[in-house]
């Protein structure tokens, strides 16, 4: 039980930094460049989810 | 001296620009905010009595998978104490020597055995199996029943969720259809209204960016896959209960879609980039082809985990909010604890809101990316 409960946290600190990381590139890339937000956000969008869908994925065959 | 309906119709007709908002739909939105949080309202005869902190964790555990899981019974709510339940059974179809059809009311939550025909059926969790008469189960190490199971097409509770959002859509579609009856570009009406900009969206956002001016052979596939799961996402936030997308059988066959028009609308260049990628190393290529068949199968894999797990996660988390009604009450008293489960469920809801949306978009987005990927045209190089 524990040793599940602290490879999920890690999991969860793994994607907290990925998806922080694409937000944080996302946000200076949009302030850079306001006129291509909206393809900005959608690559974003796309990259979180497949950072997500890893950690979803690590996280259902973990528990 | 003007009576309420005239009030509510002044109100509504002023604080908007379009007229067409009736005091009728201001009732229904707000029927519709009422139901919303109708679950903490139900399930609070549900769980409770004076047990101890364990037992009790032990029984919203259970309440929470078993709404995860599909069911035989429709069942809105649970009255321990009375043993009363609240809902309807649904229509039981076996294939198991011969056809049988029978009511899953005839089971009577999984106490009765059903005879059918010589044959003797028991519900156990959510799924039947073949027993004797006696309805004796056999049981693996881990309290798993290894009694034979029979070939299961029953309406269940996911089947109900799936057949009411295909006729929403029916509806919503046909509506919409209609008007352009009257030309391309005439204006829609209802609920078509908010359907157009959808269809829109997913037209200019995603299968044209994606897929280039071959986009139109894909776009029933596109628009079905987003609204079925749109629709499917919001319906498994109204109290009825449904979890559709949250079932992996459900994800699984969507993905599968996915994957069918992928490979068998893939072009040559496709296959050729897979297997004989060019301008690699001859070494490499022997290395590389098996990781990009690999990818084949890891991309609608995802697809099914990422909206499966997405709408899970929401699903139990609502269940542990609403929870606190329970856990909590010593240290906060009853209304305490409903104000501060209500008022987290509420905000949790509209991140859900967002979720439902998002993993539509999403999967709707990839699935298109993959197809573009098949049938896009290389530059020779």
């Amino acid at each position: 039980m524990i040793p599940n409960l602290v490879g999920a946290g890690l999991i969860v600190i793994g994607a907290g930094i990925g998806l922080g990381k694409i937000g944080g590139s996302a946000m200076e890339a949009i302030a850079r460049q306001p006129e291509a937000a909206s393809k900005i956000q959608t690559a974003m969008i796309i990259i979180g989810a497949l950072v997500e869908g890893l950690a979803f994925g690590a996280l259902i065959l973990g528990a | 001296m003007p009576n309420k309906i005239v009030i509510l119709r002044k109100i509504c007709y002023n604080s908007t620009s379009v007229k067409m908002v009736s005091p009728r739909k201001v009732l229904l939105l707000l029927t519709f905010l009422m139901v919303l949080f109708a679950p903490a309202r139900l399930l609070a005869g549900e769980v409770g009595g004076e047990q101890g902190a364990d037992s009790q964790r032990k029984e919203i555990k259970e309440y929470t998978q078993h709404h995860l899981q599909d069911d035989h019974y429709f069942s809105l709510a649970l009255d321990k104490k009375a043993g009363k339940h609240y809902g309807f059974p649904l229509p039981v179809i076996l294939i198991d020597n011969g056809f049988h059809v029978f009511s899953s009311a005839e089971f009577q939550y999984g106490e009765a055995v059903v005879e059918k025909k010589g044959n003797y059926y028991k519900l156990y969790h959510g799924k039947i199996y073949k027993t004797d008469a006696a309805g004796t189960l056999t049981y693996d190490e881990e309290h798993h029943p290894t009694n034979a199971k029979p070939l299961d097409f029953s309406i269940t509770k996911n089947v109900v969720g799936l057949l009411l959002a295909t006729v929403l859509l029916f509806i919503g579609f046909i509506s919409l259809a209609k008007t352009y009856k009257n030309g391309a570009n005439a204006i829609p009406k209802g609920i078509g209204r908010f359907l157009e900009p959808l269809v829109l969206y997913v037209r200019d956002e995603m299968a044209v960016p994606n897929i280039g001016h071959r986009y139109k052979e894909f776009m029933p596939y596109l628009l079905s896959v987003f609204f079925l799961i749109f629709l499917l996402n919001l319906l498994g936030l109204t109290p009825l209960g449904f979890n559709v997308t949250g079932n992996i059988s459900v994800t699984l066959c969507l993905a599968v879609f996915t994957f069918l028009i992928t490979n068998f609308k893939a072009n040559k260049d496709y296959w050729k980039h897979v297997f004989w990628m060019p301008g690699v190393p001859v070494p490499f290529k022997f290395i590389l082809a098996p990781i990009e068949v690999l990818g084949l199968f890891t991309k609608p894999f995802s697809l099914m985990l990422r909206l499966f797990a997405n709408i899970t996660a929401g699903h139990s988390v609502v269940m542990g909010l609403i929870a606190i009604v329970y856990l909590f009450q010593n240290q906060l008293t009853v209304g305490g604890s409903i104000g501060v489960s209500m008022l987290l469920t509420l905000i949790l809801f509209f991140l859900e809101l967002l979720v439902a949306f998002l993993q539509a978009f999403i999967f709707t987005m990839l699935s298109s990316l993959f197809i573009g990927m098949a049938v896009e045209e290389h530059a020779h190089h």
